[in-house]
């Protein structure tokens, strides 16, 4: 019997030679104790768990999009695996917020076999996702992704190794796989831009097109929400404003390399007020969903 | 775009197994370089958790030999039965032969 609340179900244990290479999958959940570490405001674990989850899952969703459209065949692969990565941990970690919080989840007809994180990667609205603006962004040309990619996979690997050492152990365990992960992402991308700013002089002036664009929303990864603020003092999550300076050292150093200056340009405003932590989100976010949930959502009882 | 190559150079592409014992040889791909063609193989060759190690080889650095030589190369060896070790018993503890 498979379990829809564990993906590793059915290619753990069992028959292995039902498959032609690799077994021996692992469960990075395997033995963590999933109860509520004491002290922690169980709300404010949904909410932040949904932060980063959001992040994870419509950044997975604008990377699959690469997919057959890559300038080559090995890249189409190399990002559709970065995605694949993320959607992974985007699934874990909806799957903690609704642990954590199951009013946060949106309801579903009776009867519907939709697990809880499902319900709550495909059936809340625009307004409810808690990701930040720069995973929503248009991908545009492969320099732009590559920028994008370099920015994000820097700012939430330094994010995840902290959150390794999370009083919440689930969260603790999804960092510590995220961390190997996202170390991977964080080469690609490094070498990708090196490539492109020695490359040609097209793939230079790409690449610097590419900066521009992506860091107006480069600041706000690094501004505290108030549920941000509060898991942090409570042991169990990471303030984003404590990895801004190594983040910044890390991006110094590619930049230095590659002989590019940063860009001197304003950061992407608010939204009466608030950002893409506060559900304020830009043009190309409802078109997004509007696409990943729109099957889900057309079949709410449906078996996948 | 002169003195711009078109299209990437050819690897083949060699993974061993957790389990297995030498590199085997599964596929070949393109790169720009030598790094790129190793990152390339571990996400096209590697991502169903097959591999625990990579090998990449300019393809045009294989020396290959030639159908044409089939007959002289190969067929020597097809009547030769006595060159297999198969008349001798071999110890139940050797593993690999």
């Amino acid at each position: 019997m498979t379990d829809h609340h564990n993906a590793y179900d059915g290619l753990l244990g069992g028959d292995a030679s039902q498959w032609a290479f690799g077994t021996d999958f692992e469960d990075p959940l395997a033995g963590v104790d999933t109860t509520l570490p004491e002290g922690a405001d169980a709300a404010a674990l949904a909410a932040y768990c949904l932060m980063l989850g959001d992040d994870a899952l419509i950044y997975s969703h604008r990377l699959s999009e690469w997919a057959s459209n890559a300038p080559d065949l090995e890249e189409d692969i190399a990002l559709a695996n970065v995605a694949l990565d993320l959607l992974g941990q985007a699934r874990l970690l909806l799957a903690r917020a609704a642990a954590a919080d199951p009013d946060a989840v949106p309801a579903l007809p009776p009867g519907s076999p939709v697990p809880p994180e499902d319900a709550l990667a495909f059936f809340r609205d625009e307004h409810a996702f808690r990701n930040v603006r720069l995973v929503e962004a248009e991908n545009g040309d492969f320099a732009v992704t590559v920028v994008r990619l370099l920015v994000f996979s820097t700012y939430r690997l330094a994010l995840v190794q902290r959150l390794a050492t999370s009083r919440d152990p689930v969260l603790s365990a999804i960092a510590a796989k995220a961390v190997k992960e996202l170390t991977y992402h964080r080469d690609y991308a490094g070498r990708w831009f090196l490539t492109l700013a020695r490359g040609t002089e097209e793939s230079r002036r790409r690449l610097v097109r590419g900066l521009d664009l992506v860091w107006p929303l480069h600041d706000e990864l690094f501004v505290a929400h108030d549920v941000e603020r509060l898991v942090a003092e409570q042991g169990v999550g990471v303030d984003p404003a404590s990895v801004a300076d190594e983040v910044d050292v890390l991006l110094e150093q590619v930049f230095s390399v590659s002989g590019l200056e940063r860009p001197r340009l304003p950061r992407t405003g608010s939204v009466a007020g608030g950002t893409g932590r506060h559900g304020r989100h830009s043009e190309g976010m409802g078109r997004l969903l509007a696409e990943m949930q729109v099957v889900a959502r057309a079949h709410p009882t449906g078996r996948w | 775009m002169s003195g711009v190559e078109q299209e990437w150079p050819l690897y083949e592409i060699f993974v061993r197994g957790k389990r297995g014992l030498n590199h085997v040889h599964v596929g070949s791909l393109h790169a720009a370089d030598d790094e790129m063609a190793l990152r390339h193989a571990r996400d096209v060759y590697t991502r169903r958790n097959e591999g625990v190690s990579i090998w990449a080889v300019r393809a045009d650095a294989v020396v290959a030999s030639s159908p044409d030589e089939k007959d002289p190369l190969f067929a020597p060896a097809g009547d030769k039965v006595y060159r297999h070790p198969t008349f001798y018993a071999i110890p139940d503890d050797v593993p690999y032969m």
